[in-house]
């Protein structure tokens, strides 16, 4: 996020994109309505019509993957109308002239066609977006997690920078991270083109740093993406894997495709609190601690790095995953001395100034907000006050393209898959809870009435859905929540797990695979 | 700003405030119930009675505002006696449930109880006996215990926005429920047992799990990405309830999952040991060349019995870093990637990507961003 939690009761105009914030993000969601009530616009841009329609202004129902159309189309009305903030663009961003005939094509009309959404609503949208004082965007895996999840992002940071809606207090693009520390593991290099803070991999004076730091020589490749390293497995170029915590096998695209891939390596070690289903196809196990087992720090969607604390022993045998990578790691002939946790953050802050300033000390209470490079920092609320880090931002020209697998007569339905309120990712934990699972005790597929009917399916009965990746059968909740045209499944369950139906293909920049739209097909199940 | 006279001591507030807020700004505790400073104002417990000079009775200051040259006593032996009387009224039609109830301890009426002195009731009459349980699996809760405070009415509504409870019936009957008096079936967030006073609401999962003496921790949820602060409130080695403060970045809010599925710490199915596998991979197996090869077409496998051997810390490391080792040797480090995790620590991700990069020798490390 650019901004911070506690700033989004002052937006007076909140743009919400594929984020389903009230059950996905609870108490994001409390600080939208708590701005709702105090007077702030709020407009949805959902295929579906998730709770938060509730509480909007106005709500805009677009075809699953026609996000870079509206977002165009928006952008085309605000460059028509002379809404732009003329002064920032001059002194902070570049190349708006070129990137501007991009847009002359999106007239609303044309991206009604495109998107289904009404022209009047896209009118309007621009308008409020344009005129608010201090609008706040905020984005999660409906907008990335497409092949053109990039483009998406792209579209919505031209969008803010040509109305100059970026650096300023509850005025920002927010997407808001999904997982409790998955801000915190791309911050510390877990990532293959970067070590910790962003810094890439293949540029020589930064490896000489690291290297310097960690007294090692280390490799210039960049390395392989999750959904890379699958496509490596599969072709026998990757030969093992060490999975922390992670369920692949359930939460990645196409799992007839995962479990192959998995099966295909010669050695996989999965470290974790449960055998999982991923664990099930180890060759080594690991038994690891849960999150009130240890201490350290997590870094929440604000930047907020926060204090995490033992309250209790692990079961058994199992360990802190730092106590077991380094004594993997002795024994792999590199030894990792570290008198406790606390000596692991300072070297991080050492190699990455942003969190030079920070001590365990220092974020016993409240937590502190990167960057924050000395000790007296009081971290950053916002972001990009008074510039950019590159001086100058840039448009990027971004042209819609449909999505990969669109339905067609054998598989005339869109997929969306996502979370629901009550289970959690691949269910590892929420589903070993029984009052969570009294409530939420299996798989369905949301339908929209009018595909019901024509398929010939009723509420409650079980179905097949299909793709050509597979097929699962899973009960039907008939439902006015999906756009006609469109079925929902949540991916918590194993049973019949979404991500039997999902496809692979990925965006080209990011690698993050289509998961919001494949084409399925519905059918009553066969006595 | 206004200036006034509480106690004897000119005080000067916002004209914006009532006579509780400027009477708990200048330190001094005044009872209530009913009072909370995120929700609209109720005036129902009656409790926070203060006199003084221009009102013709003791009025309750929650719902006072403040003006120019008030002067007010928040403590009278008049007051007390009101107080007091109020407490028993409360006390009259609530069970005498303190040796069970989870609450005790920590229990506002209880409190008011033991301050006032109240162990007898003075008043008899028409008691609420409710024998139709709600069986929604998060939240007991127990209206009989109930003192018609409303904050879980308002908390519900005003914060929340989901209004799954009002106030139903009159008089004595008054009840706080579901619309009729169906089980609660809500977000089950809990933001109403957080402010409840008394044992009318509380988690399910509390029960028998210990109700005092506590050590606290606090820590960061494990769930999404919001970073809500936690207490753990430990007993024996297990996690007995969680709640969350008022002075944390999520102000005190919890969701369902944060609040109460924790259940999965102590779950039996906790991996405690480290495993080796010894049966092949499921519908594959060794051939002469030494290779594994697919036999049948493949399933998913759910069933792992017999399928792992539970070894030593020892000798499961040793075997890892002998076949690391190897393949690193036949078909370099880029043979090998790591997969971190979004629900790990900094410090974990920060040596799991310096075991990669360092001690393995390749930068095939990624976690699930994009998941």
């Amino acid at each position: 996020m650019t901004n911070s939690i506690e700033e989004i009761k002052n937006n007076d105009l909140l743009l919400v994109i594929g984020s389903n914030t009230t059950e996905t993000h609870p108490i994001i969601g409390l600080q939208m309505k708590k701005a709702v009530r105090k007077g702030a616009k709020l407009i949805v841009i959902d295929p579906r019509r998730i709770e938060l329609v509730k509480w909007s202004h106005d709500w805009l129902q677009l075809r699953p993957g026609t996000d870079v159309a509206l977002l165009n189309s928006i952008m085309h009305v605000i460059v028509k109308q002379g809404l732009i903030d003329q002064s920032f663009m001059d002194s902070r961003t570049q190349g708006f002239e070129e990137f501007k005939d991009t847009l002359s094509r999106y007239t609303p009309e044309y991206a009604e066609e495109i998107t289904g959404v009404p022209r009047g609503k896209i009118v309007e949208t621009a308008y409020l977006y344009a005129n608010a004082f201090t609008p706040g965007i905020y984005y999660t895996m409906g907008v990335t997690q497409h092949t053109h999840g990039t483009d998406n992002v792209f579209c919505i940071a031209n969008l803010a920078l040509m109305t100059g809606n970026l650096g300023r207090s509850s005025t920002g693009v927010n997407p808001l991270r999904g997982q409790n520390n998955v801000q915190g593991a791309t911050d510390m290099g877990c990532v293959p083109a970067f070590y910790p803070g962003y810094q890439s991999v293949d540029l020589s004076g930064v490896r000489e740093k690291f290297e310097k730091a960690w007294k090692t020589g280390l490799s210039a490749r960049p390395g392989l993406t999750a959904t890379e390293m699958t496509e490596a497995a599969l072709q026998s170029s990757l030969k093992a894997m060490y999975i922390k915590g992670e369920n692949p096998v359930l939460s990645d695209p196409d799992i007839q495709h995962t479990v192959k891939a998995l099966k295909n390596l010669d050695l996989l070690i999965v470290q974790d609190i449960f055998l999982t289903e991923t664990a099930e196809l180890a060759d080594v196990v690991l038994p690891a601690a849960c999150f009130a087992e240890k201490e350290g720090t997590f870094t929440n969607t604000e930047r907020r790095v926060q204090r995490v604390r033992k309250a209790v022993d692990p079961p058994g045998e199992a360990r802190e995953d730092s106590w077991i990578i380094s004594r993997l790691s002795g024994k792999l002939g590199y030894p990792m001395h570290y008198e406790n946790m606390e000596d692991v953050f300072r070297e991080a802050g050492k190699v990455w100034p942003a969190l030079a300033g920070i001590t365990y000390a220092r974020i016993q209470g409240r937590g502190l907000q990167w960057p924050c490079p000395t000790r007296d920092h009081p971290g950053t609320q916002y972001l990009f006050k008074g510039g950019f880090p590159k001086k100058r931002a840039v448009f990027t020209r971004v042209e819609y393209r449909p999505s990969e697998e669109l339905p067609d007569l054998e598989y005339p339905l869109v997929l969306n898959t996502g979370r629901e309120q009550f289970q959690y990712h691949t269910g590892t934990m929420t589903r070993r809870v029984k009052a969570v699972n009294k409530i939420s005790p299996e798989a369905y597929v949301e339908v929209h009435p009018e595909d019901a009917r024509k398929t010939g399916v009723d509420h409650g009965q079980m179905v097949e859905v299909s793709s050509r990746r597979g097929s699962i059968r899973i009960r039907c909740h008939i439902s006015p929540r999906p756009l006609k045209g469109t079925v929902f499944i949540p991916f918590h369950f194993k049973e019949a797990a979404a991500n039997m139906l999902t496809n692979t293909r990925r965006d080209p920049v990011a690698g993050i695979p289509e998961l919001k739209v494949c084409a399925v097909r519905l059918e009553p199940v066969k006595k | 700003m206004v200036t006034l006279n509480i106690d004897g001591q000119d005080i000067t507030v916002d004209r914006s405030y009532t006579l509780l807020d400027a009477v708990r700004e200048m330190g001094i505790t005044i009872p209530t119930l009913c009072h909370h400073p995120d929700l609209s104002l109720f005036g129902g417990c009656r409790l926070c009675l203060v006199e003084g000079s221009g009102m013709r009775r003791p009025a309750a200051s929650c719902v006072t505002p403040v003006q120019e040259g008030m002067v007010v006593q928040s403590s009278t032996p008049y007051l007390e006696r009101l107080r007091k009387t109020n407490v028993e009224l409360l006390l009259s039609d609530h069970p005498n449930d303190c040796m069970l109830c989870e609450r005790a301890g920590n229990c506002k009426l209880q409190e008011l109880a033991y301050y006032y002195g109240l162990r007898e009731h003075r008043f008899e009459g028409d008691r609420r006996i409710y024998s139709r349980k709600d069986n929604n699996p998060f939240l007991q809760r127990e209206m009989e215990k109930c003192v018609m405070c409303g904050q879980c009415v308002r908390i519900c509504d005003e914060i929340q926005g989901v209004g799954a409870i009002d106030f139903a019936y009159k008089g004595l009957w008054t009840k706080v429920t579901p619309p009729f008096e169906r089980d609660l079936d809500c977000e089950f967030c809990g933001q109403c047992v957080g402010v409840c006073p008394t044992g009318a609401l509380t988690g399910r999962i509390w029960a028998g799990k210990g109700r005092q003496k506590f050590r606290e921790v606090d820590t960061v949820c494990s769930y999404c990405g919001c970073g809500c602060i936690l207490t753990l409130a430990v007993k024996k080695n297990q996690i007995a309830r969680i709640y969350s403060r008022k002075d944390t970045i999520n102000e005190g809010m919890l969701c369902a999952k944060g609040r109460f599925a924790y259940e999965f710490v102590n779950s039996p199915e906790r991996l405690t040991r480290p495993l080796i596998r010894t049966a092949p991979k499921k519908d594959w197996q060794l051939n002469d060349s030494g290779r594994y090869a697919q036999v049948k077409p493949e399933r998913s496998s759910t069933n792992s019995s017999g399928v792992f051997r539970e070894v030593s810390w020892e000798e499961a490391l040793d075997h890892i870093a002998f076949r690391i080792k190897e393949i690193k040797d036949v078909h370099g480090a880029d043979a090998i990637g790591g997969l971190a995790s979004a629900r790990c620590t900094n410090e974990e991700n920060y040596l799991f990507q310096k075991f990669m990069r360092a001690a393995v020798g390749t930068n095939n490390v990624d976690h699930c961003a994009r998941y």
